[in-house]
């Protein structure tokens, strides 16, 4: 099962590799890892989609990193997540019609068009991505790039919950 | 009024301000700058003869002093040679600090003379580590290393200067802010987990406290002599906790693990409780982990978080430093207690006590020979009274001085458990006579060991730092022949290292030590009082041992700890 966690670090040069070097030495594996800065410019964030049963070990690990701030799993009913692909699809012209019908019920955008490719970017729930290939997946998809995902917990919705988020943090 | 510093003389000054008082260490291009203000300072400099004895010896002090030891080397070949000494601090917990050269950082990622990437190959084998790429920094990352290096979990530091840092000017400024806000190793213990351990410890029949390593590095020992007292609980000292309850303490039963006694191995078997504390429950003294202790609930206290439930799950849980959680148990046993007596126990110690009756460790020494290195062991604990510190190669000379040695003090036995590094012991017992120069270092070390660093003996003898090695010559690699005898079907492959190469007294003696041999029982006291006798200079003692000999008790690699091989028969 995939485990979603997001790991704040200090924002400081080879944060990436000791922690990729920590998930290779400890057998760790890492399913998509995604890096970019928070709003504040000292803390970095890695949403790290990780394999595996050991989760408790694996944040323990990350805690040890003397650069890791803090280590949330994100468990499926409390986070948000989106993914970011952009899929290239074999589009000869007569079938492009039915192509961009089904990419415009997804919502997916052409960003790109070829003499006989349309590449499609589409950003949404992994699960969403994953249909959305399905889809295309019997005209010919000739190339994909996935971001990894990104994710962020939800807000608490009422005023106790609030508290008690608060209360915990 | 600022004071303009090069990044060289800033670093020293650094180290300065630790209260380093000596730097092991072997310069070169790239660390240059270093070694000019070290001649002006206060700081000695012990020159190796190879960048891994620096290490080891770094190491050794540590051990010793309880300190943070320090090595200097250069770039490149300089820093990738103490990749073994820095990944056995590492597997041992050990403070070191390492200060490495680099090239220019105008030169870094250019396949410079004598570039390695310094920074990455050490990141797995430190406990944190720097590459300074501004000479400002210099004093704050000086600082923070050792901080890094002596709390929490210790270990090793490594700090990587590029020589245009160290040559570049500076204003100096004394280093005192840490900025780390990810890092807050835990010291006391959850108040409501001390309570509920207290309780589970006072209902135990059968319970055993699993002392490691860090109880030593804690300084806790007299805690846990207290705690154990006051709880009545027996206490096994792993190979890196030996003498963190004296062998002669009634509660004591010895080492545990692969070559550990029957009764410390055999006492975890049948525990209905393990406190285990500063300890990992590393393979070699868990056996197969599915089979170990298999009726005890678990205690765990460790500074460590990752070390809880890494193998075993805890059903108490205490992450703290061992002395800070020792102090509470004692505190809270006191208070739910009161006058109440702990526990008497009597079955369990008698059963204890009858293991111990029936199975003792034992060996044959024939008045004409072949000599064993066991009695070579117990010939020299007998003539220092035990008051040595005692420094171990790897292999089995290293299990029987574990096993028969009677250590009395923490401190007092330094060895490379985690890592396994053969040649570990004559770099080291330098490092601990330098951190300790009145007590009586003793190396124990075997001939494949020793051929490993026995050069560092050069460095003993022109710096003057009297160490004594006996060296157990079974011309072979002892412990792998062992193996390939038991489950190899004795099927000897390069374990031979000849009889009579090196002749080991001439090449004391052309290292500057005294050289002293011995093949027969009764030339061992005579020729160790010589030994003992010198003071002035290091001593090789080469004593001729049995290459057959076997170390026991064993616990096959993975097998269960419910069967304990105490003699060859055993496994047939």
């Amino acid at each position: 099962m995939n485990h979603v966690i997001s790991v704040l670090t200090e924002n400081k040069p080879g944060v990436l590799a000791r922690v990729s070097s920590m998930f290779a030495r400890r057998g760790f594996n890492i399913h998509s890892l995604a890096v970019g800065p928070t709003a504040d410019p000292t803390v970095s964030r890695m949403t790290v989609v990780v394999d595996g049963p050991e989760m408790e070990q694996i944040i323990k690990q990350l805690y040890k990193l003397v650069h890791t701030v803090k280590v949330i799993e994100l468990l499926p009913g409390d986070r948000i997540e989106r993914e970011i692909m952009m899929v290239r699809v074999s589009a000869e012209p007569k079938r492009r019609p039915e192509i961009l019908d089904a990419a415009r019920i997804f919502g997916a955008d052409p960003v790109d068009v070829g003499v006989a490719t349309v590449t499609f970017e589409l950003s949404g729930e992994p699960e969403r991505l994953a249909d959305f290939l399905e889809l295309m997946r019997p005209y010919g998809i000739i190339d994909l790039v996935k971001s990894g995902r990104i994710a962020l917990s939800k807000d608490p919705k009422t005023k106790d919950a609030a508290r008690a988020a608060l209360r915990s943090a | 009024m600022t004071e303009t510093l090069s990044g060289a003389a800033a670093l020293i000054r650094a180290l300065e301000l630790e209260g380093v008082d000596v730097v092991f260490g072997v310069p070169g291009g790239a660390i240059l700058p270093a070694y000019d203000p070290i001649l002006d300072s206060p700081i000695r400099h012990v020159l190796a003869r190879h960048e891994q004895g620096a290490g080891h010896m770094a190491s050794g002090y540590a051990h010793a002093s309880g300190q943070v030891g320090v090595m200097m080397v250069t770039s490149g070949p300089g820093a990738t040679n103490l990749i073994t000494p820095l990944q056995d601090a590492h597997m041992d917990s050990i403070p070191v600090v390492a200060v490495t050269g680099q090239v220019a950082t105008t030169a870094i990622g250019n396949d410079a003379f004598q570039e390695a990437h310094t920074w990455g190959i050490s990141m797995p084998c430190t406990k944190h580590n720097y590459l300074v790429t501004d000479v400002a920094d210099i004093a704050d990352v000086i600082h923070e290393a050792f901080h890094l290096a002596s709390t929490g979990r210790p270990g090793p530091v490594l700090v990587d200067l590029p020589k245009n840092i160290l040559n570049a000017d500076t204003e100096w400024r004394r280093g005192g802010q840490l900025n780390l806000p990810g890092y807050r190793p835990s010291v006391k213990g959850h108040p409501k987990q001390v309570k509920a351990a207290v309780d589970l410890i006072h209902r135990s029949e059968r319970p055993v406290l699993y002392v490691g390593g860090g109880v030593i590095r804690a300084g806790a020992t007299d805690a846990l002599r207290k705690f154990a007292e006051l709880a009545n609980v027996p206490a096994v000292t792993t190979l890196m906790a030996r003498g963190a309850l004296p062998d002669s303490h009634p509660l004591c039963l010895g080492m545990p693990g692969m070559h550990g006694n029957y009764t410390a191995i055999t006492a975890m078997q049948r525990a209905d409780l393990l406190i285990a504390i500063g300890a990992r429950f590393d393979d070699r003294v868990t056996g197969d982990p599915r089979a170990f202790a298999p009726l005890a609930k678990v205690i765990h206290v460790d500074v460590d978080p990752a070390e809880i439930g890494k193998v075993r799950n805890p059903e108490i849980p205490i992450v703290g430093d061992a002395g800070a959680v020792l102090d509470q148990l004692l505190a809270a046993m006191h208070k739910s207690r009161g006058d109440e007596p702990a526990p008497e126990r009597s079955e369990w110690f008698a059963t204890l006590r009858g293991w111990q009756r029936d199975h003792p460790l034992a060996y044959d020494q024939r008045p004409d020979g072949p000599l064993l290195q066991q009695f070579v062991i117990e010939e020299l604990h007998r003539l220092t009274g035990g008051d040595a510190i005692v420094v171990a190669g790897v292999g089995q000379h290293q299990m029987w001085a574990s096993q028969l040695w009677g250590f009395e003090r923490p401190n007092t036995w330094i060895n490379s458990g985690g890592l396994g590094t053969m040649g570990y012991a004559v770099p080291a017992a330098i490092g601990a006579k330098v951190a300790m120069p009145d007590q009586t270092v003793f190396a124990i070390d075997g001939d494949g060991c020793f051929q490993m660093t026995f050069q560092e003996l050069i460095t003993a003898s022109i710096e003057r730092i009297p160490v004594k090695v006996a060296v157990m010559n079974n011309h072979s690699l002892g412990m792998v022949k062992q193996w390939q005898r038991l489950f190899y079907q004795e099927r000897y492959s390069a374990v031979d290292l000849t009889s009579h190469t090196p002749d080991y007294v001439k090449l004391a003696e052309a290292m500057g030590c005294v050289g002293l041999r011995a093949d027969q029982p009764d030339d061992v006291a005579p020729t160790l009082e010589k030994a003992l006798a010198v003071d002035d200079r290091p001593v090789v003692v080469e004593f001729r041992c049995d290459p057959d000999a076997m170390v026991f008790p064993m616990v096959p690699a993975g097998g269960s700890n419910d069967i304990v091989i105490e003699r060859p028969e055993d496994l047939r």
